[in-house]
């Protein structure tokens, strides 16, 4: 049966907490960090190219740090970063109380951080991997050192968690919305987020089996890729391109909602075209599997292959064009407020723009066969990514800030702060599509004076200064705003994470909320009392009890690891058992959770 | 109350009403019904190769065949698939297997000699 409450102490709760709320704020703590320390990966080289040949780092230390840039920032800095938003609003959004399995949303935060852990613990150890981010066979199989070993297990071991964090928030969304909350009458973010979790259910697989052939190649002697055994070394590219393609829109899909919510509230409108938002979020995370090789053209997998998918690529813009068109027109005679939310989501649109429209002519494969592996492909993926991906997640931070830790970030050191980094950004990525077009390769540590790159490198190492002072005025930003309390709703925000209690109670909802309409707060606020009307009487409320398991569970996988890397099978097996213990213990251990009474309850809804 | 609505972990009391033995009775019959055809289409299987009285050209994807109506047949009668309730289910399952037949196909061509 269930316990009564019990304090803890904060360290425990925290280590122990399934609660979704902690975990969004653990997930955003952790991809701070890692997003912080792949900004500095990427200051060091800019630093490295200021000017040519210079020897700030060597050749190999550079391979190391573009490789665990770009492998940091995608899967432990923008994906955690979204999990955070996702696993903090998409419950409220949808009127629920918790995720599906909250033991599990736990697990899965323990997976992604051991996994990245393990990863930069590399840097100690031996070396980084140094093969790129995307890990290219034979380089990465038969020429690389230890440092492979920690990419391939620490992302096995990160995926697994992601992989469980995307199920999760697939079943808590079909599952757990609150009564009258249809499909189409999810906001925005729950629906991409929904796309991308589906996105993450059917790619990661691809990945997993691809690391799992690295390994076996690398540690069992393996010849998948050994052209000399029969191997191929393209399966590796194929099988890590439908992964990686989709991982995109896992990635980007997420900042769309983000931008739909943001601009939609900050214009005091109802999103233009809601259905067909939907449905170009479909349609992209359709298309998203089927373009994979236009990452390949210049492998040699033929011409008529090469033709169908850049004509599949092509036709991703038709519904990212639908978007762009449905948030002009949303904002489009709308009452717009600049707030800094807003600025970054209006300055995301022409910055995406670019972006996309260099995607277009990488999309064209004959043209491919110039810009593929030189700045222009550098250029181009900055610029969707920082300009979609990291603004979102900056224009999220500022709008839901209020919401997640109860007070507002300051609006003028945002306000800097956005055109600091807008400026940078433009400043840094601008120029490189000219650096790609002049013919400097990527990845490379260093390039010949004289060839026109000079100034033009010099002016992106300027720019790149600029992003990382204007992301240190964001953290003195988070410290110095502490005091500024904010009311539960200081957007008049139209979705249902505003309408309740702020700080957010553990329980969310006192009351289930009945959803009447699309934008249901807005709704009662206009044909209501401003307040949610609930759909139960007020009653006890059944939470899940916290768990140390999860921690342990991947430490175990992590200790694994380490007895995978180094060929020490006792430390495996003793890693592994630490796993299946603690997924023993959780099987046959009755955990009913605990009840908040009705009392309490009442108690807290009305001094709050 | 039933005890078993505060806590789910105690037993159920009493026996399923006349319409639920019904169901279950029916519900008996087709999984007894299914179960004996998929035997069948086992068997089919094997003997299409223990005879040679089909080509072998024709054999493998003749089992191919039958093979995908049993998967087909497990996962809605045995899986119950076809129940109320598993909407969701079958869109994740099929686009599941949307996927991976674009895909795999896909990239068998892709890394097969064949260049097109």
């Amino acid at each position: 049966m269930s316990q009564a409450y019990a304090k803890k102490s904060v360290l425990w709760d925290w280590l122990t907490t399934v609660d979704h709320k902690k975990i969004g704020i653990l997930y955003l703590a952790a991809g701070g960090f890692f997003f912080a320390l792949g900004g500095l990966e990427a200051m060091l080289m800019r630093i490295q190219l200021m000017f040519p040949e210079l020897g700030f780092v060597s050749e190999q230390t550079f391979n190391e740090l573009l490789t665990m840039h770009g492998t940091t920032m995608i899967f432990l800095a923008a994906m955690p970063l979204l999990f955070g938003f996702m696993n903090y609003i998409v419950p409220l959004q949808i009127g629920a109380r918790d995720v599906a399995f909250p033991f599990l949303n736990s697990l899965g935060f323990w997976l992604f951080f051991f996994g990245g852990v393990l990863l930069n613990l590399s840097w100690f150890l031996g070396g980084a991997p140094d093969a790129g981010w995307t890990a290219y066979t034979p380089l990465s199989s038969a020429y690389s050192g230890t440092g492979i070993d920690y990419y391939v297990l620490g992302l096995q071991i990160s995926g697994i968690g992601t992989l469980i964090a995307g199920i999760n928030f697939l079943v808590t969304i079909i599952n757990m919305r609150a009564p009258g909350m249809s499909m189409m009458r999810m906001p925005l973010f729950t629906w991409s987020s929904f796309v991308a979790s589906a996105l993450i259910l059917f790619a990661f697989p691809a990945l997993t089996v691809g690391l799992l052939l690295l390994m076996f190649e690398r540690l069992f002697g393996a010849t998948y890729f050994a052209v000399e055994m029969g191997g191929n070394v393209v399966i590796w590219q194929h099988l890590f391109w439908i992964f990686g393609h989709p991982e995109v829109y896992i990635l980007i899909l997420p900042a769309f909602g983000i931008f739909s919510e943001v601009l939609a509230t900050f214009s005091k409108k109802r999103l233009f075209g809601y259905s067909a938002m939907v449905f170009a979020t479909l349609i992209i995370g359709f298309l998203g599997f089927m373009v994979w090789a236009h990452h390949m053209f210049t492998v040699g997998i033929g011409p008529v292959a090469n033709a169908i998918f850049a004509v599949a690529t092509m036709a991703i813009a038709v519904p990212t064009g639908i978007k762009i068109f449905n948030w002009l027109f949303t904002m489009w005679g709308g009452r717009i407020q600049f707030t800094t939310a807003n600025l970054f989501a209006i300055g995301f649109i022409p910055s995406f723009v670019m972006g996309g429209v260099t995607g277009i002519m990488l999309a064209t494969s004959a043209a491919n066969y110039q810009f593929h592996d030189t700045y222009f492909v550098v250029a181009h993926f900055h610029y969707v990514i920082i300009g979609g991906v990291v603004l979102g997640l900056f224009s999220g931070a500022f709008y839901w800030w209020p919401r997640m830790f109860g007070y507002k970030l300051n609006e003028t050191l945002g306000k800097w702060f956005f055109w600091l980094f807008l400026f940078g950004f433009h400043l840094t990525f601008f120029v490189q599509h000219f650096v790609g077009l002049m013919g400097m390769p990527r990845r490379v540590a260093s390039y010949l004076p004289g060839q026109g790159l000079d100034s033009l490198n010099l002016i992106s190492t300027v720019g790149a200064f600029f992003m990382a002072f204007a992301f240190i005025l964001f953290a003195v930003n988070v410290v110095v705003s502490v005091k500024n309390k904010s009311e539960a709703d200081p957007w008049d925000g139209r979705t249902l994470e505003w309408g309740i209690p702020s700080p957010t109670p553990e329980y969310n909802f006192a009351q289930t909320p009945l959803v009447r309409e699309l934008d249901p707060l807005w709704y009662e606020k206009m044909h209501g009392n401003g307040k949610l009307k609930a759909a139960e009487p007020l009653d006890d409320i059944h939470m899940p009890n916290g768990s140390i398991l999860p921690i342990i569970m991947s430490f175990g996988l992590f200790v694994a690891a380490f007895g995978l890397i180094y060929l020490v099978h006792p430390v495996t097996i003793i890693g592994l058992l630490i796993t299946l213990v603690c997924m023993f213990v959780r099987s046959i251990k009755e955990d009913h959770g605990y009840h908040i009474h009705k009392e309490d309850i009442q108690n807290e809804e009305g001094a709050g | 109350m039933d005890p078993h609505v505060s806590d789910p972990s105690a037993p159920l009391k009493g026996g399923p009403s006349k319409k639920t033995e019904k169901k279950l009775a029916k519900e008996a019959r087709h999984q007894v019904v299914s179960f004996v055809f998929m035997i069948f289409l086992t068997s089919v299987a094997f003997l299409t190769v223990a005879s040679d009285t089909i080509p072998n050209r024709f054999a493998i994807p003749f089992i191919l065949l039958i093979a995908v109506v049993q998967v087909l047949m497990q996962l809605y009668y045995f899986m119950h698939l076809n129940d109320r309730g598993n909407g969701w289910n079958n869109i994740m399952l099929w686009t599941g297997i949307f996927v991976a037949i674009m895909t795999v196909p896909t990239l068998m061509l892709l890394i097969g000699v064949i260049k097109f």
